[in-house]
């Protein structure tokens, strides 16, 4: 049976050369950065490599802006968490939108219980935030706003650097949370003119363990493990330096494919997004037409629900995700459907395809004709389906 | 997701799927916005249920669940298929995720709710007690 992976977005497999380098690391070259003997130097060296290689993808200016931390959820704490905490003498305000990931999302609403006022920007029926309703969200109390890059659900790619005129101008911080973007697109943060980015590397062919904030140089931030001296004492913790190490060779492979991935992505997106509004009725392409990832196909069927899709898919070798109830466990239609105005009972059908470099247009063939009869099936099974024809 | 052999089974090759257009009660509980909807036919005879057909809207879990509360039914009569709870449906199924035991809840749910059918139809007092709404257990 043939198997197509189609959830990137989920984790990529690993690339041949960030594994072999990291596997020195999890050797002989075991030390502990920061130990003074050579030992700890090695690892120390490796560290800082890595760190120059991540900070030089992003165009980070110094690698000492680059904070490692075990994922992109982490990045997106600290920088929720540390700059609200760090500049609290200002004001105790957040700005947020409605669709971003649960890290940033649900530390915005831990902020709240610890006495922050958080705003949720709306989006429009594409997953676009509007810039002027960040604008209008800001009062003399905010300290930072937090809009991610682009939404790993959808794919909708947002207005950062016009947003970053607006917080500039107000003097307010401007957070991104680039997990869905970094090593996939072009990332720049002198362009988009944030102060801080999230990113990730197993949601760009390094391993998982590690990810990344970039924090621009003189930003107060409050440290967010205590303990010790790694990170510049933002970070404490002994580094998982086989995980950093591989994290930096995917960076550094990711600055020379970047321009690269999109090219070879877009026409595969397109032909799976095209083929499945030609083959099967009542679907639904949701996210922006142009504004979107390379990689991302989001849909909604209609009349049946996305896991019992998902399953089925699986038995064909397809691994897909979903952003319905029943797969992401919380029993509600996603959030970012739901902002987007999407109707709660078509959400449940929701399907994401995330297409990443190893993928062919085979794949995307194989998936389309695989696709349409396990619709057809489950909606012989379905009540709603049965009311339509009814009616 | 873990789904035990069973569960999978019956999901992916599900038992009693389809309508009985002279059914003796109808069931229909859930509703699309918690992502799960059931419709539980019942064929009715001297008291025993002789048959017994569902459509689902929903998960893994709703579809596998739906089939085996109609495999179950079969045979019973309208007290003893009263008596079916959402957990001997989920243990037949050897076991269900916790996330996943709402599903059971709407099969004995929508099995009480044709019964209930089946004697508003006969104009006759129904021993079932229905709940109000669907509540989705905590996970």
């Amino acid at each position: 049976m043939r198997k197509v992976y189609f959830d990137h977005a989920a984790t990529t497999q690993p690339d041949r050369r960030v594994v072999e380098a990291m596997l020195p690391y999890l050797e002989e070259t075991f030390g502990n950065p920061s130990s003074i003997h050579d030992y700890g130097s090695a690892a120390k060296e490796a560290i800082e490599k890595a760190r120059a290689r991540v900070a030089s993808l992003i165009n980070a200016a110094r690698p000492e802006e680059i904070y490692f931390t075990s994922s992109g959820a982490e990045a997106d704490n600290f920088a929720l968490k540390g700059i609200a905490l760090g500049n609290q003498q200002k004001g105790k305000h957040i700005v947020t939108s409605q669709i971003e990931h649960h890290a940033v999302m649900h530390s915005a609403q831990t902020m709240e219980k610890w006495g922050f006022q958080v705003t949720y920007v709306p989006v429009d029926k594409y997953g676009v935030v509007d810039p002027a309703d960040v604008a209008r969200a800001i009062t003399p109390q905010t300290t930072l706003v937090s809009i991610m890059h682009a939404n790993s659900e959808v794919g909708t790619i947002q207005p950062i650097a016009e947003i970053a005129r607006i917080t500039r101008e107000r003097g307010v911080l401007l957070h991104t949370d680039a997990v869905a973007t970094v090593g996939i697109i072009p990332v720049d943060v002198k362009e988009l003119g944030v102060d801080l980015l999230s990113l990730s590397g197993h949601a760009f062919y390094g391993p998982k363990g590690a990810g990344a904030l970039y924090v621009h140089k003189g930003v107060r931030i409050v440290p967010f493990i205590d303990g010790g001296v790694q990170e510049g004492g933002r970070r404490a913790g002994t580094e998982n330096v086989p995980a950093i190490v591989g994290l930096g060779v995917a960076a550094e492979i990711a600055k020379a494919e970047v321009p690269g991935r999109g090219a070879q992505l877009t026409p595969l997106r397109d032909r799976l997004a095209r083929g499945l509004l030609e083959r099967i009725d009542r679907v639904y392409l949701n996210g922006h037409p142009t504004q979107r990832l390379p990689s991302h196909v989001n849909v909604c069927v209609e009349y049946i629900e996305g896991e019992s899709i998902l399953l089925f898919l699986n038995m064909q070798g397809v691994a897909a995700s979903s952003g319905s109830a029943c797969t992401s466990r919380a029993l509600k239609a996603s959030h970012v459907l739901t902002a987007m105005g999407v109707d709660p009972a078509l959400a449940q059908g929701s399907l994401l395809f995330s297409l990443g470099r190893g993928n062919t247009q085979e794949d995307v063939d194989y998936v389309l004709e695989v696709l349409p009869p396990i619709v057809e099936r489950l909606r012989q099974m379905s009540p709603l389906y049965a009311a339509r024809k009814d009616s | 997701m873990q789904y035990s052999t069973k569960v999978m089974e019956h999901f992916a090759n599900p038992h009693n799927v389809g309508e009985i257009p002279d059914a003796d009660g109808v069931g229909y509980v859930g509703n699309p916005v918690c992502g799960d909807i059931m419709q539980l036919y019942i064929k009715v005879q001297d008291g025993v249920i002789t048959d017994a057909k569902f459509k689902t809207f929903g998960c893994g879990a709703a579809i596998a669940t739906s089939s085996m509360v109609t495999d179950m039914v079969k045979g019973k009569t309208i007290d003893e298929a009263l008596k079916i709870s959402n957990r001997a449906v989920a243990e037949a199924l050897d076991g269900l995720p916790p996330v996943k035991m709402h599903c059971s809840v709407l099969a004995e749910e929508a099995l009480a709710s044709a019964i209930d059918d089946y004697y508003k139809k006969r104009v006759l007092p129904s021993p079932v007690k229905l709940k109000v709404g669907h509540e989705h257990e905590a996970d």
